[in-house]
């Protein structure tokens, strides 16, 4: 066979013309692996077949309009600068990452020819490097090219201060160099396991060389292109404004076949998330509503009325409502600072009390009467993907057990039945954002608490404040000046728990000093976590990496840093009819160019 | 009369100064920063939140701040979103269209509602159509917007399903049919609106031709037989209005202002969404333009209703 016989075989497949597998199986009968023959096809551009491998249509084009509401609307597109996955969201409609993340927290190639791993040599054994090989024929929107160059510029793009990226934290650990004009190789400062941060995701969108080059650094606000974003996505821009709209129309040189299905797109914002609903459930106004922050009560009314025209779709996630107790002491000032991490908590130094409040939270109940569908009970702080989840913990509500263990540790109940051990009496202040699932799951935790001697005062703050960064509140979650605090981490999040499982090392204590920027409210100290996170983060074995996760969660879950309530959902509304894959690692539009709408 | 005018326009700097720096202070002083988001996203670095409030002047003294914007602002520069990353009037023009649409049809028709329902029940005074108008006037402007727009979304859009709740900008249809699709969206936010309005502007009108159509020369025209209609229409309408004018022209800044509430349920993109989702996101340069020029319009048209007043009314001198 030569060159352009073979060739012409890859643009036949290309063309849908023929399908892969019979394609494979010529190449294997002149001889050749049927690996070598996939092979082949991932550097055409051809790589894996679709992750459901259930997309209908059969041509591009033909749609109709997708129409897709967001409760809070997209106020800039250029992915470097988003502030919030809303951004991101906007952003993808036209640029897209090397690799996007499927909903079993799989990497999935878009304009990579293949995800590198150690058997392709892509990623290197002692973890220092890993080389992308990009997708041959992937044009920008206005015909140029996508080569390594656009890859290398966004990483200098991206890391340089003076640009103001949002994205820096992904990239500035690195060093991106170009092999050929398709192969991109990054080095990393330390050997490094999780090489997916950078060019991947929603924080990895490639955004045009030729249009950004003279906009890198200070100037980067005054590019056109921020504006009017030329990507490789499969929708091009139409138009934008900021806040309210987003609209886009078929890539008709789209570099997957076939795709994509509607010939345009409108991304409308603003309202509020019930609205939102009932515009795609209740009232088919719109094919898909963006994070349904309402109550399942309410969705599963939407959803049983008899014209129902949507549903809502709930996909695992690793956010997890959690219970947080301080290990500093909140009530005594040391050094200008409460909560100063040089002191003790003055109950909580008890681990009887610490074992009883894990007791005393009935889950079961929470998520039967508050959240439902969109939230399910759990034991473990680190949910999901399955690779990552710890068997060995259990969660029990047992008030009566609780009793006995602080009975057993010298709390003696005093004549109003509070509880109390030298003249420190179990009473503690209860802090949470001002959110309706949150202050009955309060109300649930208080009332079993009263039952095991200890009194608990309720506390919530505008989630505007609690969740700020603003030095001078003393509301915030950072300054944790309460005993114990709730609230939902861990969405966004990458797959890979490294990051995730960094708020509990002992450098990243919140403090005075780093202005409550530490990503580690509790101020929990161990040495052996900070052993075992240290191993993680360079440990190569993917095996012993995840047991390491796993261990470092049963630790915190067991010594009662935290308790874990519910691990919560991703939820969106979608018509009957449009038929899309959510996951909760990467954007909603994470696979946009397979959406499609059944007759 | 020029005399007057430049003193009032004299008056109105220092005024406006103490308003932005009330607007100004009071913003520095809310709480929430807006990068607070990225604070919470375990991808961003802190470091990276804190070189962007560095870049963005977050971390200078508020009276420096002020100054820097104020000097900006006299230049014609209204400032740069942090949350889009562009200039603040592009913002601003971008929402004016739906605002001036939707409330200046809204104010349409309130004043349609309003002069003849008003005048007829003047005219008419405790007769059943006044009682009724009276009714409906204080049942129109006890109910606030939030409740009738909800109220008519659930009628209209979803028992009904005559009517869209979404407004948009990009209705995808040409000529007659883009009419009628803009007529659908637009019903229910101007209805809301004009309704309210109507209802108080109705008490006003009532009110304001009844002290005139007592007065002598009324009687006198009438006593010289002149019919009805022509007593009304040409003796009493015009004076009675003088008033009334003063309070259209006073209800303008508004027109700008957008309707925060209204604008929020139907998601139309016109000013007061863009104030109030600014005021969510901390985007203070946004927060402050809106607010300021609003400010600007309070005190120009509080000028104008005072100049028209005395055009209207000969017998008001300017001293």
């Amino acid at each position: 066979m030569t060159e352009p016989e073979l060739r012409d075989l890859i643009a036949r497949v290309k063309a849908g013309r023929m399908s892969r597998r019979a394609f494979v199986h010529k190449i294997v009968g002149l001889g050749l692996t049927a690996p070598f023959a996939t092979q082949i096809l991932a550097h055409a551009g051809l790589a894996q077949p679709a992750p459901q491998g259930d997309y209908k249509p059969t041509k591009a084009g033909g749609g109709g309009a997708l129409k897709l509401l967001f409760w809070q609307a997209a106020t800039l597109l250029n992915p470097h600068f988003a502030v919030g996955a809303k951004d991101q969201e906007g952003a993808r409609i036209f640029y897209e990452p090397l690799a996007a993340w499927d909903p079993d927290g799989n990497l999935m190639p878009v304009l990579a020819a293949e995800i590198p791993d150690i058997e392709n040599g892509g990623v290197a054994v002692d973890g220092m490097s890993v080389t992308w090989k990009l997708k041959m024929g992937v044009e920008w929107h206005d015909g140029r090219p996508f080569t390594a160059d656009d890859v290398v510029f966004n990483w200098e793009y991206a890391s340089d201060p003076a640009t103001a990226a949002t994205t820096i934290g992904n990239y500035r650990n690195a060093t991106v160099e170009k092999i050929d004009p398709l192969t991109v190789r990054v080095r990393f400062e330390k050997s490094t396991p999780f090489w997916a941060g950078l060019f991947v995701a929603g924080g990895g969108m490639i955004i045009p060389k030729h249009l950004f080059e003279p906009y890198k650094g200070a100037n980067s606000r005054d590019a056109p292109a921020n504006l009017k974003p030329v990507g490789t996505g499969p929708y091009r821009f139409v138009e934008f404004k900021p806040g309210d709209l987003v609209r886009g129309e078929r890539n008709p040189s789209y570099h997957v076949a076939n795709r994509p299905y509607f010939d345009t797109i409108e991304m409308k914002g603003g309202g509020d998330a019930v609205s939102a609903a009932r515009a795609v459930i209740q009232t088919g106004e719109y094919d898909y509503a963006w994070n349904m922050q309402v109550e399942d009560e309410i969705l599963t009314k939407l959803e049983n009325a008899g014209n129902a025209r949507g549903r809502a779709e709930i996909v695992p996630s690793r956010a997890i409502e959690h219970i947080q107790l301080n290990s500093a002491d909140p009530w005594t000032e040391v050094d200008g600072e409460r909560s100063s991490p040089k002191t003790k908590h003055p109950l909580f130094s008890d681990p009887a009390v610490r074992q009883a409040l894990r007791l005393l939270v009935d889950r079961a109940s929470v998520e039967a009467h508050i959240y439902g569908r969109t939230g399910v009970a759990t034991g473990n702080f680190l949910n999901n993907p399955e690779r990552f989840v710890s068997k060995n913990t259990t969660w029990k509500f047992n008030v009566e057990k609780a009793n006995r263990l602080l009975e057993e540790a010298g709390w003696k109940r005093d004549s109003d039945g509070i509880r109390a051990k030298d003249r420190k009496r179990l009473k503690l202040v209860f802090q949470t954002s001002i959110n309706a699932p949150r202050q009955k799951t309060q109300a649930i935790v208080k009332q079993a608490c009263q039952k095991a001697g200890i009194d608990i005062e309720l506390k919530s703050v505008t989630a505007s404040v609690y969740f700020s960064s603003d030095v001078a509140n003393p509301d915030t979650a950072r300054k944790f000046y309460s005993d114990i605090q709730m609230y939902t981490v861990g969405s966004p999040s990458t797959p890979d728990p490294e990051l995730f499982m960094q708020q509990f090392v002992s450098w990243e204590i919140a403090s005075k000093d780093n202005k409550w920027q530490g990503r580690n409210p509790m101020r929990w100290r161990s040495e052996a976590y900070d052993r075992m996170y240290r191993a993680a983060a360079g440990e190569l074995d993917a095996g012993r990496r995840a047991a390491l996760f796993i261990a470092m969660n049963d630790m915190v879950v067991e010594d009662g840093v935290v308790i874990p309530v519910l691990n919560r959902r991703w939820v969106a509304a979608m018509s009957h009819k449009l038929k899309a894959t959510l996951s909760s690692w990467d954007n909603d539009f994470w696979n946009l160019k397979d959406w499609y709408r059944e007759a | 009369m020029g005399r007057y005018l430049l003193r009032r326009l004299l008056i109105a700097v220092p005024s406006l100064l103490g308003i932005s720096i009330v607007l100004f202070t009071v913003l520095a002083l809310a709480p929430g920063d807006p990068f607070g988001e990225l604070a919470s996203n375990p991808n961003v670095p802190p470091e990276v939140a804190a070189a962007l409030r560095a870049k963005f002047g977050l971390d200078d003294p508020v009276a420096f701040r002020y100054i820097h914007w104020l000097s900006a602002m006299l230049h014609g520069d209204w400032g740069f979103s942090f949350v889009s990353r562009m200039n603040v009037d592009t913002l601003i023009l971008q929402r004016l269209p739906a605002t001036l649409l939707i409330i200046g049809s809204s104010q349409v028709l309130a004043l349609l509602i309003a002069l003849p329902v008003g005048v007829y029940s003047a005219v008419r005074p405790y007769s059943i159509f006044d009682q009724i108008a009276n009714l409906l006037a204080f049942i129109g402007f006890s109910l606030p917007t939030f409740f009738t727009g909800l109220l008519f979304i659930l009628l209209f859009s979803i028992y009904l399903d005559w009517l869209p709740f979404v407004y948009r900008t990009d209705i995808g249809a040409t000529g007659w049919q883009w009419y009628w699709e803009q007529l659908k969206q637009a019903v229910m936010p101007v209805a809301v609106l004009g309704l309210l309005q109507a209802a108080s502007w109705t008490r006003y009108v009532r009110s304001s031709v009844l002290e005139v159509i007592r007065l002598d020369y009324v009687t006198t025209a009438r006593a010289k037989g002149l019919p009805e209609r022509l007593v009304v229409v040409k003796h009493v309408v015009g004076n009675a209005l003088i008033p009334v004018v003063t309070l259209v022209a006073l209800q303008m800044p508004a027109l700008f202002g957008g309707a925060i509430v209204t604008e929020q349920i139907f998601r139309i993109p016109g000013i007061g969404s863009l104030l109030i989702s600014s005021i969510l996101a901390n985007d203070t340069p946004v927060i402050m333009a809106v607010t300021f020029v609003f400010a600007c319009l309070v005190i120009l048209f509080n000028l104008i209703a005072d100049i028209l007043y005395g055009w209207l009314d000969p017998r008001i001198v300017y001293g």
